[in-house]
Parts: C-alpha cells; structure tokens; sequence
C-alpha cells in the first residue's frame, strides 16, 4: 500500500517538530526516516501511523486520507523501541492478542489463531520460546517477538520505531540483515525511523533525511551517499570521521585505504 | 596530499568603489589581512563591486573574516556586490553566514522575574481546570465506552472484572475487616463517656448502628480501596504508558479503555458494596464488644435494640452510597496518573495538548541545545575542510 504525507505540520508548545513535511512512500519499499534526535522523524511516524495527530497536514492510505482514521482502522503495523511486549503474558498469547481481541465475527477460530501464530514465530525464528515470559528473553529475541506481533494482525503498512535502537551494536547488525531479508520475504511497505546512518545506508530502499523538521533529502542510499544535496546531509552521513583520532586512523588502515595517519595529514595541511 | 602553496590574501582597490581579493583566504593565509579589513573606509551609502574570482581557497576561518567584511559594510549602508566567486566558495560563505546569523537570532536566556503571587495563583487555577477538563472527558469517554459495552454485552471482558473483583475486592476483606472492627470501637467508646453521663447507655447502639452503617462503613471502605487499588490502577497504567505497550495495543486494535479501565471500574462498583457489607458486620461486631466492656450492653441486649433503631433505609443508603465512592475514587486515580490522559485523548486528541507540552517543554532545551547547533557547526567545519584541501 502506498502512503504519503502532504503539508504535515506539527508543533509542540513553541518547538516545531514537523515543519511542513510531504512525502512518498512507495508501495512495497522499506524506507528508512533517518535524521539526529529531535528531528522529527518519529513523530512523523506516529502521526501516519495514528498515534500522534498532526496540525494540519493529510496522511492519505493508498490514496484515500487516513487522517481522520483512528488508529484501530488504518491497519498498522507497529514495532517499538522498547519492544513494548505485554509482560504479563507468555510469547504465544502475545502474538495471539490482535488476533484474540477481533470483534467475534472477524475472529478466526482458536486452531486457526494457533497455526497462525506458530507460523509467526517460526517466521521470526523463535517457535521454540512460546510459551516463556518477554522478560525471559534478550533484546533481540525480544524485538523479534514485538515484529512477529505487529505482523500477526496482516498488517496493510509495517512502521517500525527506531527498532534496534535498544540493542548493541553487533545484535544490531545482525538483526537489520534479517529484517532485510524478512522484507524481501514478505514485501509490506515500510518506515522505519532510525539515527543509526549505517543501519539506514545498510538496510533502506529509500532514505528520507531530516533535520529540525524538514526534509533535507530523499533518495536511495547510494544517491544521498554520493550526492548529499546539503551540508547538512553531507555531514551526517560521513562516518568515517567520526571518533577520536586514532580510531579513525585505525579504522582507515584495517579497511585497507592507503592513507596517512592523521597527524600527518594535519602538518601537511 | 599537498601543502597549499600561493599568496596569502590580499585585498587591492584598482578604483574607489572597487574591491578585488586575492590569494589564500585561509587561517595561514589571511593573518595580515585582517587588519586591513579593519581599516578599509568606504565612504557610506555607496555601492561596491567586490571581485572574488581570483581567490585561490576558502576555509572556513577565511570565510568568516570575508564575512565580517561584508557585515561591517553593510551595516553601514554600503551595498556590496560580491562577484566572480567559485561556487564551493560562495556555498561555504552561504552557510557561515547562516550560522552567524544563528548565532546572532538566538538571544541570551531570558532571565525572567521570579513569579508574582498573583501570576502563581492564575498558573495553578489554569492547571486546576486543565485537570478537571480532563477529568470530566476521562468521565464522558469512560461512560461512552461502558455505554458501547451495554449495547453490546460481548464486549464486556469477564476475565479481567471477576480477576479484579478478586484482587480489589476479596484481598482487601482483612485491611477492611480491621479498620472498621477498629472504628466501630473507637466511635462507641467516644460515645459511651457522654452516654453515660445521662444513663442513656442502651442508645450507644443507635450511635454506632447508624453511623457506622449510614456514613462509616462505605467512608472508610472507599478510603482504603483508592489507596490501595486506585494507586496500583494508576502505577499500572503508568508502567505500560512508559513501555509503550499501551501504543501498542492501540495499533493492534483496542481500546486500552475498554481492556484497562472498563473492567476495573465495573468491578470496584460490584466489589466495594459487598466489602461495605463486611465492614458493616465488623464495625458493628466491634461497637457491640466495647459496649458490653464499657457500658454493660449485653450482646443479646444489643442486637434487640439494633433491630429497632436501624431500618432497612439505613442500610441501604450506606450501601448505595459505595458504588458512587468507587466510581469517583477509581476516575480520580486514573486521571491523577497524567499518564492516563493518554488513554482519555484515544477520543480528544486536543484536549490534552497542555500535558503534552509541558512535557516536551522540559526537552526543548536538550534538544535545541545539543542536537541541532553542533550538526550545523560540524557542516561548517567539514565543508570548510573539504573546501581549502581542494
């Protein structure tokens, strides 16, 4: 399903959050929102994703405006942070939620619900934690646990919050390959915010930059990478000169580059 | 990687409304130059052709001085045209004098008076009524949802109201029990001093029959079930607000309303009359024992004179009243979790908009503060970089 955002304004108090954001998203492509904090780019998502309402501004579902739809009807997929898994139930049960909570006519039946959700979790790769407790888990696991419960409901658009933000760099690695792989698997559109510039560069089809609000940039990775359109974008995505110094040198001889240390590079200069 | 070798920079006049610069506009070539700048005099309200083709780099130290320059002169009401630049370089100028006039826009902290008494006075009645504003759509969204559970008895869950039930209701029995076994001693023994005083003694049962059953008893019971479920209700509520988990059963398709405060209210309102039934039954158990201790009441005495002087009314009235109780105590711990007002704007968006302010307000200054000036500063810089190794 193809969403996009037009003229969508939102402040809180004086700080503008969104500054006249509109937006694309194409059907069946993961889009990465990627920016510094406080930029905006998740409260871009919760706004198309209902949770948040903007100023003034349209979300439009497959074309239709959705901004008036309450969150429960847009058929939305929502993955957090935190994983905000209900902890008072095991794995299975949460899975098993949006489809429990159907209205009786919508509900499939208690054999099918469990096909479904074993299905779900072997998807995720974790059928063999069903019936554990979320606090019984890793981070990882967990959020794998949160994605297979944003999908269970067939969702029509999958956002997902900044999802690995919460895990350590080497699960995070790991975990975007696989979402990658699931994407390709599954082919639902989606956002997903994120800060992390090589998670975006990594995993997107699509890169949205943003900064106090407004977008700076939107291309595929490689587009912005090589061709950033502000300085902004430029020096947001340059990773490599991030770091003290020596880390950076280090890092440029392990990738095998021949250039010189950078205490050299500066007397030269 | 080469040193940059050429002259520094050099400002040349060929006319008197002309500038031409030249060399290295950088922070090893522009040393001399500054100085210069400072003494350059144009004579006002003129226009000036500057010429930067013959610029050889820019840093941004350069860029900064240039800027200057070109500040200084236009605040004195010379127009100047600057002219011939490379593009990379009239980028860089670009964006420091983008960041100069940042840094110029933002204005020291306001350092803002201590508020008066009367400034205090109309903040706390306008965050009072925000409050009740609040209440009052918690009230009516809570009351619309119950309304939709009428209409359509399946969505009533059974499960969480029989569970709650157990927890506010029988797992309060002992706390309940106590109090009132205790109050109706207390209340007969303050009594019997002045009973006694007139030989009424056999009416300390009226005493403690009717205050106990009519006021006491539903009081104390709605009183210890707000501390003891209605903050466990509102610490809930906040957990899950915090963890998210109530966005997330929103996107998943249900009213946290329905699933959350519905069933709790509906079994305070079943459980509080039946422990103000209980705290009867103790309340008066405990007036009878101090009464025979303290006023030689007999037990047999006691109930004879108890069936008499309380009616059927009384009792009811007591019981009716802990319905109510509940209902405002259980309102009250939901909206006193600002959390929860989360869960009241799922219908009215805006009606909370206040307290999504405040909150963000505290972060304003972070964010301001740390996320948005160093990037730009660190676009200057590498930009500026880039520029002079070129």
């Amino acid at each position: 399903m193809s969403i996009q955002v037009q003229n969508i304004n939102k402040r809180f108090g004086n700080f503008v959050a969104l500054d006249n954001v509109s937006l694309n998203f194409p059907t069946g492509e993961l889009t990465a929102l990627l920016g510094p904090s406080g930029c905006g780019k998740t409260t871009l998502l919760r706004v198309i994703g209902g949770l948040e309402y903007a100023d003034n501004g349209r979300v439009l579902l497959e074309g239709e405006d959705a901004s008036d739809t309450h969150v429960r009807e847009r058929q939305i997929g929502f993955v957090f942070q935190h994983y905000a898994l209900f902890r008072h139930m095991t794995l299975f049960d949460n899975v098993a939620f949006g489809l429990r909570v159907k209205p009786r006519k919508l509900r499939p039946g208690e054999t099918e619900i469990k096909r479904k959700v074993h299905d779900l979790l072997n998807l995720v790769q974790l059928d063999w934690l069903g019936d554990r407790f979320p606090p019984q888990l890793s981070g990882g696991q967990r959020q794998r646990i949160a994605l297979a419960r944003a999908l269970a409901v067939e969702p029509r658009v999958l956002l997902l919050d900044e999802p690995f933000g919460a895990l350590d760099a080497k699960v995070r690695k790991e975990l975007r390959r696989w979402l990658r792989r699931l994407h390709d698997e599954i082919h639902v559109t989606s956002i997903f915010v994120t800060h992390d510039q090589e998670e975006a560069l990594e995993v997107a089809d699509h890169i949205v930059l943003m900064n106090h609000g407004k977008v700076e940039q939107i291309g595929t990775p490689q587009a912005v990478y090589e061709a950033p359109a502000t300085p902004f974008v430029e020096s947001f995505l340059d990773l490599d000169d991030h770091g003290p110094d020596w880390l950076v040198a280090a890092r440029l001889r392990r990738k095998g580059y021949a250039l010189q240390p950078v205490s050299e590079h500066r007397s030269a200069a | 990687m080469q040193a940059i070798s050429g002259n520094p920079a050099a400002l040349d006049r060929p006319g008197p409304q002309d500038l031409a610069l030249s060399g290295l506009w950088t922070a090893r070539g522009i040393g001399a130059i500054e100085n210069q700048l400072d003494a350059l005099h144009v004579a006002p309200q003129t226009e000036v052709i500057a010429d930067g083709a013959r610029i050889e780099a820019l840093d941004t130290a350069g860029a900064w001085v240039l800027q200057k320059l070109l500040l200084r002169l236009r605040a004195e009401g010379i127009v100047v045209n600057l002219r011939g630049l490379r593009p990379p370089f009239a980028k860089l100028l670009e964006v420091v004098a983008q960041h100069d006039a940042a840094q110029a826009g933002r204005s020291a902290p306001a350092t803002s008076p201590p508020p008066t008494l009367l400034a205090n006075v109309g903040c706390s009645t306008v965050a009072a009524c925000a409050q009740g504003i609040a209440l009052l759509g918690f009230v009516g969204e809570s009351a619309v949802a119950f309304a939709g559970c009428i209409a359509h008895p399946a969505r009533f869950r059974w499960r969480p109201i029989l569970f709650n039930i157990r927890s506010a209701g029988f797992d309060a029995l002992p706390i309940v029990g106590l109090l009132s076994f205790l109050l109706g001693i207390v209340v007969t023994y303050q009594g019997a001093n002045q009973l006694r005083q007139y030989g009424a003694n056999i009416f300390v049962v009226d005493l403690v029959g009717l205050s106990m059953l009519r006021e006491f008893a539903p009081l104390i019971t709605a009183i210890i079930i707000a501390g003891r479920s209605g903050s466990a209700y509102a610490a809930q509520i906040g957990t899950m607000a915090v963890t998210e988990e109530i966005d997330a059963m929103r996107t998943i398709g249900i009213a946290p309303l329905d699933l959350l405060v519905l069933p709790k209210i509906i079994a305070l309102v079943i459980a509080l009359p039946l422990l103000t039934v209980f705290a009867d039954v103790l309340g008066v158990f405990g007036g009878m024992l101090m009464a025979r201790a303290k006023l030689g009441v007999g037990m047999g005495e006691f109930l004879d004179r108890f069936v008499n002087a309380v009616g059927t009314n009384d009792y009811l009235i007591g019981i009716g009243k802990a319905p109510v109780f509940a209902t405002i105590g259980a309102a009250l711990s939901y909206t006193q979790a600002d959390t929860a007002n989360r869960i009241a704007c799922d219908g009215f968006p805006h009606a909370n908009s206040d307290i999504y302010d405040k909150a963000i307000g505290g972060s304003r200054q972070y964010k301001t503060g740390c996320a948005c000036v160093p990037s730009s500063l660190q676009g200057v810089q590498m930009s500026a970089r880039r520029q002079s190794i070129h």
